[in-house]
């Protein structure tokens, strides 16, 4: 059911996902989902509660692994290697696909801990000095660095929760990832702190393939330049922003966004 | 729409008998907390009745009955120097050059015949102790305080023989006999005289009993407690495991003792009554208290942390290592503190395993026989010498000072890792 627009030639895809589908035990989660993501574009999926969106997310970088109940089957490739093939390593992925969640989760170590963490783990720095500038300059794309220069050893847990999800976000791009995936990422977040992550994932846009779940389809709207509709597990439609919330090919889309369910 | 006048008379909440609910309500609440504020108060009063039982009792124990012995050594005769007092024989060297028989005319010559023949056998070896720390006193004159002999000690608690309580009140008028705070207590071991035992050997044995135990049940304990969390399939395999762990957490000690003596003492027969099988032993009854306390731990840190960790490339191991243990550790603690605190009141399974047996030296190691703090309460407990019954009690204040600082190391600790989410 899944309907592909015409997408400019620019979009050169970073992630493609053919015929996923993911079972939690012998409920089936998600089915047959194929989709495209571009790099250097904010690609959005929307839908209502419970359809599979953040559950689709969570395959991407594998961090389905952790449940033990559940199965992927499909394939999903990042630069076309098979990111579920026995010869990809699940860290090295990782470092290569980050992650943002709902609910803002600094770890308890101080601000500076945050972010030099991955760095650290991965061996990205040679040097203090190195490891120093990572920090400062993760800190300033994430737009966090003028706030907390001063107070990199209070603990990342003092802040608020916008500047915490701010945190989060310096903590994934840390690790110079190549694609961000952000599971509603500014739901719990005040219409402040919630614009300031908009206009964060704008301007990180240019560098990086990210993918944002939202419920609001006024955010998907404002960020992302593709949208995917899912319901009920199925993806129902994909396709340039603009197109979906303006003229979208399919009658549920339509519903949706107009809000006659949700 | 009614008046407002009208309504208010009907809304249910406006009843007499809603305001009647609310009072009961509230009376309900007021009696709660006074049958809580009572608990409370009961336990507490019961706490200082007992502690305040032990350190009236137990004063009297940290005393000894003293006699005073001044001892001339200019002019005693006595030979000797730096060099051979500090050779390893000096005290026989002593004892052959007449010390004993110096103390005892020094002592007749001062508290008369009488007295003198009251003062302890092993008075002398004090005496001899002091030179052996300071030999400059060779060439001087100066003051004892000895130990009484355990007749005299309990005529002067107006026990015993009448002759030895008349001669108690002359030698306190005197002012040659004093209870005196008795330092020794503390250094010395046990013994059969009430008044020269002393507490370290017993203290000693604990300390090592309990390096061993918590060396061996932190680490299994936590290692435990991590793979079943972390690693183990949730299966029935792992179930079955659970539960053996919750049933040994509730075996009886004396159970432990049983099998530390069939099996330990199997392996290593020629270590009776060492601290490294009591530690063995003990440290089995622990372990499944800190597998416990340190599973819930670690189910308690919020599965957003470990996603965080993980969403940034940690490995499995790197999450527990930097991320799960740390959370976790203050909870693990507080498990080890509550299965340490047991183990180091425990007798019955160290009886079985031979730490009851009479060990007048402090042990030198992990495999030389030793006794521990509560054994010794327990064997002081059933002597029939009176002159024990306040050593006994000054053994348990020690065995509760010993547990306070433990545990407020454990408490220090379990503050300074502990964080927030």
């Amino acid at each position: 059911m899944t309907v592909i627009h015409d997408m400019d030639d620019k979009a050169e895809p970073k992630m493609r996902a053919s015929d996923v589908s993911v079972f939690y035990g012998d409920k089936k989660a998600i089915d047959d989902v194929s989709i495209d993501i571009p790099t250097k574009f904010v690609t959005a999926f929307i839908g209502p509660s419970g359809c599979g969106k953040s559950t689709f997310l969570r395959t991407l970088n594998r961090m389905n692994d952790t449940i033990p109940s559940a199965r992927v089957e499909g394939q999903i490739e990042l630069d076309g290697e098979d990111v579920y093939s026995s010869g990809m390593d699940v860290v090295q992925l990782r470092a290569r696909v980050g992650m943002v969640f709902q609910k803002p989760n600094p770890f308890p170590k101080s601000i500076y801990e945050n972010i030099a963490y991955g760095p650290k783990i991965h061996g990205l720095a040679e040097s203090k000095g190195e490891l120093d500038e990572i920090v400062e300059r993760s800190l300033q794309r994430a737009g966090l660095w003028n706030e907390v220069k001063d107070r990199l050893g209070e603990s990342g847990t003092a802040l608020s929760g916008g500047q915490q999800q701010r945190l989060c976000i310096a903590r994934a791009i840390a690790v110079d990832p190549e694609v961000i995936l952000m599971d509603e990422p500014a739901s719990a977040l005040d219409p402040i702190a919630t614009a300031k992550i908009e206009e964060l994932i704008d301007d990180l846009a240019g560098r990086y393939a990210i993918v944002i779940v939202t419920h609001s389809m006024q955010q998907a709207a404002r960020v992302s330049q593709r949208t995917a509709f899912f319901h009920l597990g199925k993806m129902v439609e994909y396709g340039p922003t603009d197109q979906i919330f303006t003229n979208p090919l399919e009658e549920r889309t339509k519903d949706y966004i107009t809000g006659r369910y949700g | 729409m009614t008046s407002s006048a009208d309504t208010g008379a009907r809304l249910p909440t406006r009843s007499a008998a809603f305001e009647k609910r609310l009072r009961q309500r509230y009376a309900q609440e007021r009696r709660f907390k006074l049958f809580g504020l009572f608990a409370i108060i009961v336990s507490i009063a019961i706490l200082f009745v007992l502690l305040g039982n032990m350190t009236i009792n137990g004063i009297g124990g940290f005393q000894r009955a003293e006699l005073e012995v001044p001892i001339d050594f200019a002019e005693s005769g006595l030979a000797g120097d730096a060099a051979t007092l500090s050779q390893p024989g000096a005290v026989q060297t002593l004892e052959i050059q007449g010390l004993p028989e110096i103390v005892a005319f020094a002592a007749e010559q001062h508290i008369g015949a009488a007295g003198a023949e009251q003062l302890s056998q092993h008075a002398w070896r004090e005496v001899a102790d002091d030179l052996r720390a300071d030999p400059a006193m060779l060439r001087e004159q100066k003051t004892f305080w000895l130990p009484a002999s355990g007749n005299l000690a309990q005529g002067m608690d107006g026990e015993g023989s009448p002759e030895l309580q008349a001669l108690a009140t002359q030698l306190k008028r005197a002012g040659v006999l004093e209870k005196r705070f008795d330092w020794g207590f503390l250094i010395r071991s046990d013994a059969t005289d009430p008044q020269q035992v002393g507490v370290w050997g017993a203290l000693k044995g604990s300390i090592l009993t309990m390096i061993v135990t918590l060396a061996l049940a932190f680490p299994i304990g936590v290692l435990s407690a991590l793979y079943l969390e972390e690693y183990a399939p949730k299966n029935r395999w792992t179930d079955v495991i659970e539960v053996s762990i919750n049933n040994l957490a509730a075996v009886p000690s004396i159970i432990f003792g049983l099998l530390g003596l069939a099996v330990f003492l199997w392996i290593f027969p020629n270590m009776r009554s060492a601290p490294l099988i009591g530690g063995m032993t003990l440290a089995l009854m622990t372990m499944p208290v800190i597998v416990i306390s340190g599973r819930n731990a670690i189910k308690a840190v919020p599965p957003s942390i470990r996603d965080g960790a993980l969403a940034v490339g940690a490995s499995p191991v790197q999450v527990v290592f930097h991320h799960v243990l740390p959370l976790a550790l203050p909870g693990i603690l507080t498990g080890t503190i509550i299965g340490m605190a047991r183990a180091l009141g425990e007798t019955a399974p160290l009886l079985l395993i031979g730490m009851r047996a009479f060990v007048a030296t402090p042990p030198d190691g992990f495999t030389s026989p030793a006794t521990v703090l509560p054994v010794q309460i327990f064997l002081w407990s059933d002597e029939i010498d009176r002159g024990f019954i306040e050593r006994t009690s000054a053994a348990i204040i020690v065995l509760l000072l010993f547990l306070l600082v433990m545990n407020a190391l454990a408490i220090y600790l379990r503050n300074k890792f502990e964080k927030t989410w």
